[in-house]
């Protein structure tokens, strides 16, 4: 279970989160919608371990375990997943070298040995073909030049590899179009599984349509203010956030 | 009224002269070159320092403490030194093993193979042909260079090797430098390469340490590629890590259509200054200068460029690379110069530095002298720390921080390597540069 207790973050003295409670149960795609500011991003860096937020109460927890001491590559390894909204170029590092590299780093830290490079190419092959993701993509730099959607497709691509237990989509949608949309979101469809969460964040209705959500979390100024089900999402697609964001004005 | 400044010698340059004094007529005698001019006139300007421009951020003068006597001639011992580490070694094509300054042509391998002539340096300058000691002698540089002048006065050895008009040498042509390194001393070289016209080669020039003695080098390296050939030269070194203090300057001359790409892998904590002289002589000629620099510690790593465009269409690329950790020092400069009638020259330099530490230092210093008006010359400069978010994305996919760094940090590196001598020669660099990025994460 993915628990986050009372979580307070703040950026350079600015309040973004305040008092968010929110829990992911194993098997369960939770979906956080808000609107522009109220907090969805840090929530997602702040999971994934990124440095620039302090937290100043609060606690995140796997399993009963706090993981805010921790790395960030310590909470990957623990089962963090962390889908990028806007994934990072990195000129010079192969793709196929990256995945090997994170590949063979979490299974270190879980005490496993790394994995031969036949079976490597295999799991990504397979991995790669399902998400129509070109094979010479995987010789390229990671992400340099790669287009919007091929970059989600190759978040996607990791999560498959990696197995996380709980994967994190910060608003995986934005810059997709349909077709793209369409796959990326067969992709998260076919890691859903018993022993895994999401935590799928988003602006829009409209991936939602595509990965059916089992509860639904509106996020206003930094705290979770209303949960429900998948029609929650239906109702704010009809009349907008301004219910949630009132007392802002 | 006028006043006479005189100049006190320190500490090291009244050695150095003490030093002459007792080698000169001893175990340099017999060569053709006069040394005890080439020694007046480094007494005379005396070691550089920081009020010459290009020796500002690395003041010789004061670094240099204290002047080690010459290293001995090859003994018994540190031969059957020697013949222990070549034994490990592969060998295919002509090597030339120049032992504590000295060459030594039974350690060699293939000096004579079709197309490649190797000579020992005092053997040409004792007999000649005059023209090779002619070239040999830099003497226009050495007027501005007092470095070069105590390099004059205190060559041990080095190698002559000439590669035949028109000669396609596959294998690389190794210059391996081996310091016995079992007593503090000083080693002073002075080789020349020669690729005649159309022919071309390769030569790795290895540096290697057997043992952790301090040592100060001085060497010097002309390369000569002549009309239509092409040359890649690559630097590296090796071995134990020993207190070294480093001048080596490389004096080229292309002549039309000639290629030259000449990379430099400076590793570790010691001093290093590195200094190119290039001129271009024939029209339509490319030179591309690069380098990487791994330094901890205090590593204090100096590339001084002086690129001279004398002639019409020629290509000039410099592309350096600096990664500083703890406390140490990276500085380049790059000057290039543009005679008058040099016209359509592209000259284009580029210093990138990353710092792994708050207490490094970069000093960049680029400068254009440009004397023709049809030309496109261009420079850069950055340094910064690595990309934060590039590493939090490694981190986040579960990748250590040092092990991310790492992959960015060889991502970096490789760039300056592309391109440089052969696949088997880029394979040993990246290597090399990977060792020095797993010794940190240790």
């Amino acid at each position: 279970m993915l628990e986050i207790k009372n979580l307070h973050v703040e950026v350079e003295g600015k309040k973004i989160l305040n008092g968010l409670n929110l829990t992911v149960n194993p098997g369960e795609v939770a979906a956080i919608m808000g609107p522009n500011g109220s907090g969805k991003s840090t929530l997602s860096y702040v999971i994934a371990g990124k440095d620039d937020y302090d937290v100043t109460d609060g606690e995140i927890l796997i399993d009963g375990e706090n993981i805010l001491d921790k790395d960030p590559e310590e909470r990957a390894a623990a089962g963090i997943f962390l889908a990028f909204q806007y994934p990072v170029e990195i000129p010079g590092v192969a793709t196929m070298t990256f995945l090997k590299a994170s590949l063979n780093a979490q299974r270190r830290a879980r005490g496993e040995s790394d994995m031969s490079t036949p079976d490597f190419m295999r799991v990504v092959r397979e991995a790669a073909a399902k998400l129509e993701v070109d094979p010479d993509m995987l010789k390229r730099p990671l992400n340099v030049g790669f287009s919007g959607g091929e970059k989600k497709r190759m978040e996607i691509l990791q999560m498959a590899l990696l197995s996380p237990r709980y994967g994190i989509l910060d608003e995986t949608d934005s810059g997709l179009d349909i077709d793209a949309l369409r796959i990326v979101a067969g992709g998260v469809n076919a890691l859903r599984a018993e022993n895994r969460g999401f935590l799928v964040i988003t602006h829009y209705q409209r991936l939602l349509d595509y990965i059916k959500p089992d509860v639904v979390h509106i996020m206003s100024r930094g705290q979770i203010v209303k949960t429900g089900s998948a029609d929650l999402a239906l109702e704010l697609e009809k009349n907008g956030y301004r219910d949630y964001v009132a007392d802002a004005a | 009224m006028t006043a006479e400044i005189t100049r006190i010698n320190t500490a090291a340059e009244s050695k150095l002269i003490e030093l002459f004094g007792a080698a000169k007529g001893g175990v340099y005698s017999g060569a053709s070159l006069d040394r005890e001019a080439a020694f007046a006139r480094f007494a005379k300007s005396g070691l550089p320092h920081r009020r010459i421009e290009a020796w500002h951020y690395t003041d010789l003068r004061s670094i240099l403490r204290d002047a080690y006597a010459p290293t001995v001639a090859p003994t018994e011992d540190t031969v059957a030194l020697a013949r222990t580490r070549l034994a490990e070694m592969h060998v295919e094509g002509t090597r030339v093993v120049i032992l504590d300054g000295y060459f030594q042509a039974e350690l060699s391998s293939n000096l004579e193979q079709p197309g490649v002539s190797t000579r020992s340096l005092i053997d040409v300058l004792g007999g000649g042909p005059s023209g090779v000691i002619d070239r040999l002698a830099v003497s226009a540089l050495e007027a501005q260079e007092s470095v070069l002048s105590l390099n004059a006065a205190f060559m041990q050895g080095g190698a002559v090797v000439s590669v035949a008009p028109g000669a396609v040498v596959e294998t690389p042509i190794e210059l391996l430098f081996l310091t016995s390194g079992q007593r503090a001393g000083a080693v002073t070289t002075r080789s020349l390469v020669e690729v005649g016209s159309g022919a071309s080669a390769i030569v790795v020039e290895r540096h290697e340490a057997l043992g952790s003695a301090p040592s100060q080098s001085n060497h010097a390296l002309i390369l000569s590629v002549y009309d239509k050939a092409s040359l890649h030269h690559v630097t590296m070194s090796s071995g134990a890590e020993a207190a070294t203090q480093t001048v080596a300057s490389i004096i080229a001359n292309l002549g039309a259509d000639a290629n030259l790409v000449s990379f430099a892998l400076v590793t570790g904590f010691g001093f290093v200054r590195r200094q190119g002289f290039l001129t271009f002589n024939g029209a339509h000629a490319k030179g591309d200068l690069r380098g990487i620099s791994l330094l901890d510690h205090q590593g204090h790593a100096d590339t001084t460029l002086v690129v001279t465009h004398k002639a019409t269409h020629c290509e000039s690329r410099e592309l350096f690379k600096h990664i500083l950790d703890d406390e140490a020092t990276g500085v380049f400069q790059g000057k290039v110069i543009v005679a008058p009638g040099a016209q359509k020259t592209d000259g284009k330099m580029m210093s990138r530095a990353i710092f792994l530490a708050d207490g490094a230092t970069m000093y960049n210093k680029p400068e254009l002298e440009i004397f023709a008006d049809d030309v496109v010359c261009g420079h850069g400069a950055t340094a910064g720390f690595l990309n934060e978010e590039q590493l939090f994305y490694l981190r986040a996919r579960g990748i250590p921080e040092k092990e991310a760094q790492a992959l960015l940090l060889e991502a970096f590196a490789a760039e300056a390597i592309e391109g440089v001598g052969t696949d088997a020669i880029r394979e040993v660099l990246t290597e090399s540069v990977g060792r020095w990025l797993r010794q940190r994460q240790d």
